[in-house]
């Protein structure tokens, strides 16, 4: 970073702040957006099919591929046998094997490709695989792993002040046992690669992906060649969600293998059952938690147990569990805490990011100690919260020693309950509640703190590319991709503002892997943030190089030269931003810069779990009514409010979007969205036949969402925003507990509800409470 | 529009469609080739997307239009592109996303979109146009309950649908425009611009007096006009798969990867699309699609709305038909308890043969029907209600939209005072079949209508069914709730209970 101060002070905001629709929104909405799988196809394409484990864990005694090789169609296959380079597509440790061979260890393992003239003829021909297996004992949940000591990483610890002690002077104790669901990220458009040999070795990835970077380096370790060899492209994803972060890199190197096999075009494309059955989903959890509290319902001390199911391969399993460990304080100061964080192996698909990455499953721990404490001392829950908050110079600093400086939960949490009338409709629903048997009412608050960066410290870095053309017009390149969140165009405003023209002067390029090296992936809810600000460094510089030739050819001081609304004024003088860059051109003044940021101030010691892994939090919180039927267990919103920080938005309609939809999400991930897996190991939820997300009948009626207004970042981030990304998933914990608060009852205060929170494990709460 | 359509006499083994105002001839199609990939692969429109390939997400809605019953009118309805075989275009015209702006300039429904933010990844967003653009031809004023139906086929993982619903209600304020495709429905639910005479001719040439057949690659497909040529059909090929409104057997295709020898289409039969009240009955064709069938069975048995809105979504219910539900026979098709607590009975047709058997006599065993070869549902028949008969169902699933029952139950009751005279109980989840509850009914016949015969009736249903479990509930569940359900028909009838959660707070 060249250290340039707060850009809000030189630079006229006419972009920032708007609410511009996507940048793509004109293509969305006329099927005019191309996605991988829409691109023009190279004219001898193949389409590639996987063949798939059908068992848990099994030694593979003998492959035939025979029937596969002799169907119609079939140009090649390719087996483990057959990869040149490393066959491994594990992002941080090679744990993980494209191809299988030898041993499967999840059903649905890929163990062959096969490329053949059509997509139809590619997957009837996979059907004809023989494979005889040895079957072996599968490990299938998390506990027996715990039980049998398999880990996909050491089991990691994380101690503050004296929780033994705490625990055992405590007034009064609890503990629980959570069992915490899995979710499948649900993207819309499923994993696809196409890739195109080019000269000399080359490939061309176009990848539905988060992280192009990886793609590009796991597709040259896989045919073995050097990152300069492959290029990886992707304009946009159909959704991500945290899918297609490093699953993505699987599926290209599949295609790759396939390309570099058989010289032509390859091309995979998911079904949607194999895509789910093939990639990773959000951990499930099994939590015990032990904590102390006294008659005020202040935590003393707490001890938490996790035990996540990572399936086969660490992945990212490390930074996810990481997190967990960083959020079951959420908002809440834990002075006395023990935390033990077990990565378990399971013979199930390997688990991976998804929107939150961990920190959901942390805070929904915490919350849930919360509102047993509240419901055990008979007091409202919002009372407990308020009591166990992270205080303002006090109490503030977090288990993981990072001290929390830019606390807003309190006034967040005091404006929804004042906007909301939470007290008077806590009392509605009381009223409501004495008055009807069957059905019953609930509502609940829940608050959501969230660190902002990548854990590891490494990856908090991002490169911008811009180019101005004669004409006036630019081309942005930067390391973030687009799947929806709207990071084009909030990355667009910012160069708009910082060159002085308007964002229809831009276009947005594709990611792209040969005009952005070494980017991070797009996640953690830093894409704007660090993009935003490598870009706004890139056209700075630009503009510097203007600025110095217009001082220069108008004789005045470069103090007099300013930019705006596609226009440059030069004191008296004003003429088009398109007629200075060519008067600059003719100058031969350069009009492309790079720019590159990393993120300051932010440092940690993965050994002791200490330091500043989080340049900022973001905050917001949300209130869920719901209405439950204690006949079948069913439940529908009925009304939500949310506020949620996003500091000064770089754009409040993208930011809103992001808020409303993370909220469904957490709603979906806590209530309908329930992954099952058989006695055989195998998923039997692998399409929207079976996996449930929220449908349109499930917003609530009245859904009401504001951003805090006046509410700059403390920390020097574009513009004094805030990543919005992932924290609002986590407001989806409100209908959660908004269900419980129903179910309970005087006599049976504490419901043993387990999440998902289906109509059954409602239900079965109400039938478990006695009723 | 309309112009460049001809009165060419239709060929044998020609399918012929309306696309942009042209008409699409196609020879040589395979019978199984569904609309979608024929949009992707052959003509390369790729606005229309494939999100999961079994009709549950919506990604791959278009819009079919075609002529109504009156055969001067058209109607507009969405469907599900990736389940629909391209051979039943045969007759209609096929409007998609890219349809509805093709001079760059957007439709009023992608224009609200756009200004109300209702795309953020946009893979979804050709579905939702398209599932909007049929409400906007059909509904001039949706609330928002009329909204959620509409959309309840399509999946949007990025929004949360709160800025869909805004271009839903917005979408209507566009300027006048003489475009037909551009102007919304004008009035109430029925309502509507009648579409220029040129556009109703171009369907009207395309319409057949016999049938279309062709062979391809060696399979066959028929699509047949009268009920005679579809026994001829039948009889001469007992081994073809029927194919109405394609929701299941597109899935053999799809999923299961199935070759289909011989495809006998229904949705051209005039007899199994006739759709008629009499003084006893409704009568439904087999191929009447359940959007049209559930409209009038709605009206004469009202407490069947909330069933009829949660089965399935709009483009499997303007595909499907009520003929297909019940005659594939799934032990969870959701219209069988219903129709068997109504005494519903099917016209069975053989050749030139026809019988009529009981619905509540029609399943044999898992997926055995009493149906023999060459054999086919040709109607089914609906006694309407009669006075003090009450009769109500109760659909239990995960998701209140497009989802499969765990539990479905129905029931039929007529009291004389405080006694039952009358009560039937089938449900639908519990067993192989969907299946009368016979000692539930038998603890309920003739007894007092009160807590204790319930909760007897409940107890009796432990010996009525012994369900499984699977990923859509326990069978622990599935028994318990369906009990409770009862209790739930119980209350309702004594005023006790007037809403389900669903209905709950729902406007319009």
């Amino acid at each position: 970073m060249d250290g340039r101060g707060d850009t809000t002070v030189t630079v006229i905001r006419n972009s920032v702040g708007k609410a511009l629709p996507h940048d793509s929104a004109h293509l969305h909405v006329s099927g005019r957006a191309a996605y991988t799988d829409d691109l023009p196809e190279p004219r001898d394409l193949l389409h590639v099919a996987i063949g798939m484990s059908s068992k848990a864990h099994a030694r593979i005694k003998q492959i035939d591929l025979a029937a596969v090789a002799s169907a119609e169609g079939v140009a090649d296959i390719c087996v483990a046998a057959d990869v040149p380079g490393e066959n491994n597509c594990g992002p941080i440790v090679a744990d993980e094997p494209i191809f299988a061979s030898g041993l499967v260890e999840y059903a649905g393992q890929a163990i062959f490709a096969v490329a053949a003239e059509t997509v139809d003829q590619a997957r009837k021909a996979v059907r004809l695989a023989k494979i005889d297996y040895e079957e072996l004992e599968p490990i299938l949940d998390p506990m027996t792993a715990v039980e049998k000591q398999s880990f996909v990483l050491p089991t990691e610890r994380l101690k503050r002040g004296k929780p033994d002690d705490a625990l055992a002077n405590a007034a009064h104790r609890l503990q629980r046992r959570l069992n915490l669901g899995s979710q499948d990220q649900f993207y819309l458009e499923g994993h696809i690669a196409m890739v195109v040999p080019e000269e000399d070795g080359g490939l061309r990835v176009y990848s539905s992906t988060q992280h192009p970077d990886e793609v590009q380096h796991l597709v040259a370790h896989a045919t073995d060649r050097s990152a300069k060899d492959v290029v990886c492209v992707c304009r946009r994803m159909g959704g991500a969600f945290g899918g297609k972060e490093s699953q993505a890199a699987t599926i290209a190197c599949m295609a790759a293998l396939m390309t570099a096999k058989t010289g032509r075009a390859c091309k995979l494309r998911l079904d949607r059952d194999d895509d789910m059955i093939m990639t990773g989903k959000r951990h499930d959890f099994v939590i015990d938690y032990d904590v102390g509290f006294d008659d005020t319902g202040r935590i003393q001390g707490i001890d938490f147990m996790f035990a996540s199911r990572c399936g086969i391969s660490a992945d990212l399993s490390g930074p996810v569990n990481d997190r967990t460990m960083f959020h079951c304080d959420n908002a809440y100061y834990l002075e006395n805490v023990n935390i033990e964080s077990h990565r378990c192996k399971t013979n199930t698909v390997s688990n991976t990011a998804f929107r939150g990455f961990g920190g959901p499953q942390g805070m929904y721990a915490i919350e849930y100690v919360i509102d047993d404490i509240a419901r055990t001392l008979g007091k409202d829950p919002l009372e407990i919260r308020r009591r166990n908050f992270y205080g303002v110079g006090e109490r503030d600093t977090t288990q993981y020693e990072q001290k929390v400086d830019d606390n807003v939960i309190h006034e967040i949490v005091d404006k929804l309950e004042l906007d909301a009338k939470y007290q008077n409709r806590r009392e509605a629903v009381r009223a409501f509640n004495a008055s009807s048997p069957v059905l019953k009412r609930g509502i609940a608050l829940t608050p959501v703190k969230f660190g902002i960066s990548f854990t590891a410290t490494h990856l908090n870095q991002a490169g911008a590319l811009v180019h101005v053309y004669k004409d006036g017009t630019v081309q942005l390149n930067h390391g973030g991709t687009e799947m929806g969140q709207g990071l084009f165009i909030k990355v667009a405003q910012v160069v708009a503002d910082e060159l002085g023209i308007t964002v229809d002067r831009i276009r947005n390029n594709a990611s792209d892997t040969s005009k952005v090296p070494n980017a991070s992936a797009t996640a953690a809810s830093s894409g704007a943030d660090m993009n935003g600000k490598a870009a706004q460094l890139a056209a700075a510089k630009i503009r510097g190089r203007l600025t110095e030739f217009a001082a220069r050819n108008f004789s005045m001081s470069e103090a007099a030269i300013d930019f705006h609304d596609n226009t440059v004024t030069a004191g008296k003088e004003k003429l088009s931003f398109e007629g200075l860059v060519k008067l600059a051109w003719l100058d031969r003044v350069s009009m492309s810069a790079t720019g590159f940021y990393k993120t300051p101030k932010i440092h940690y010691d993965r050994e002791t779990f200490s330091g500043r892994p989080f340049f900022y939090y973001a905050y917001g919180a949300a209130i869920s009514e719901v209405i439950v039927d204690t006949l079948t267990g069913e439940y529908r919103l009925l009304r939500v409010d949310i506020v949620h920080d996003c500091g000064d938005s770089l754009n409040p309609a993208v930011d809103l979007g992001q808020v409303e939809g993370g909220y469904v999400q957490g709603v979906g991930w806590l209530t309908s969205e329930e992954l099952c897996w058989n006695e055989a190991g195998e998923l039997t939820t692998h399409a929207p036949s079976t996996y449930k997300i929220p449908t349109c009948s499930d917003l609530a009626p009245d859904f009401r969402v504001q951003l805090l207004q006046n509410a700059a970042n403390r920390e020097d981030t574009i513009y004094r925003s805030k990543a919005v990304g992932e924290p609002p998933l986590m407001l989806g914990i409100s209908a959660f507990h908004a269900i419980r608060d129903a179910i309970a009852t005087d006599d049976h205060p504490l419901p043993d509800l387990q999440a998902p929170a289906t109509p059954e494990a409602v239900l079965k709460a109400i039938a478990g409470s006695g009723s | 529009m309309g112009e460049s359509v001809t009165d060419n006499e239709p060929q044998t083994g020609t399918i012929r469609f309306i696309l942009d105002g042209e008409v699409i001839e196609l020879v040589g199609v395979d019978p199984t080739r569904t609309v979608l990939q024929f949009l992707r692969e052959d003509v390369r429109r790729t606005g229309t997307k494939e999100g999961c390939a079994e009709g549950d997400c919506g990604a791959c809605t278009v819009v079919l239009a075609e002529l109504d019953r009156g055969g001067d009118d058209v109607q507009v309805r969405a469907i599900n592109s990736c389940i629909q075989f391209l051979p039943t275009l045969d007759g209609k015209e096929l409007i998609t996303v890219e349809s509805l702006s093709p001079d760059g300039v957007l439709h009023p429904v992608q224009q609200a979109m756009v200004d109300h933010h209702g795309s953020q990844c946009g893979f979804c967003t050709p579905g939702f146009v398209m599932s909007l653009f049929a409400l906007y031809k059909s509904n001039a004023k949706p609330s928002r309950c009329d909204i959620d139906d509409a959309l309840a086929g399509n999946l949007c993982r990025c929004t949360g649908y709160r800025p869909i619903i805004a271009a839903a209600e917005a979408m209507y304020d566009a300027e006048a425009d003489k475009d037909w495709l551009r102007q919304p429905a004008v009035r109430g639910k029925s309502q509507k611009h009648k579409p220029p005479a040129e556009r109703v001719a171009a369907l009207q040439g395309l319409q057949r007096d016999d049938g279309l057949q062709f062979v391809d690659n060696g399979r066959k497909y028929f699509a047949p006009v009268s009920s005679d040529e579809l026994a001829g059909v039948l009889a001469l090929h007992p081994d073809a798969i029927i194919l109405a409104g394609g929701t299941d057997v597109g899935i053999w295709v799809t999923k299961q990867h199935r070759e289909l020898d011989t495809v006998v289409y229904t949705g051209r039969v005039a007899e199994l699309n006739r759709l008629e009240v009499s003084a006893t009955h409704i009568e439904i064709g087999a191929a009447v699609s359940l959007t049209d069938a559930m409209t009038v069975i709605v009206e004469h048995y009202p407490d069947l709305d909330e069933l009829f809105r949660r089965f399935a979504s709009p483009p499997i219910r303007n595909a499907g038909t009520l003929g297909g539900n019940i005659a594939n026979g799934s032990p969870i098709g959701d219209s069988m308890p219903a129709l068997m607590v109504a005494g519903a009975s099917l016209v069975l047709r053989r050749g030139r043969s026809s019988r009529e058997v009981p619905l509540d006599g029609f399943y044999r065993g898992y997926q055995v029907k009493d149906l023999r070869a060459s054999e086919f549902i040709e109607s089914i028949r609906i006694p309407l209600p009669w006075d003090g008969v009450i009769l109500h169902s109760h659909k239990l699933s995960k998701r209140f939209d497009q989802d499969i029952s765990a539990v479905c139950t129905a029931y039929r009751l007529e009291l004389d005072g405080d006694r039952v005279t009358s009560f039937r109980m089938a449900c639908g989840g519990l067993a192989a079949t969907i299946k009368r509850a016979t000692h539930a009914e038998a603890a309920v016949a003739g007894a007092q209508w009160n807590e204790k015969t319930i909760d007897r009736a409940a107890q009796a249903l432990a010996q009525d069914f012994d369900p499984i479990s699977d990923m859509r509930a326990s069978a622990g569940y599935r028994l318990r709730a369906t009990q409770n359900l009862l209790r739930r028909f119980f209350l309702e009838t004594r005023g006790a209970l007037e809403v389900t959660v669903y209905s709950y707070g729902r406007q319009g």
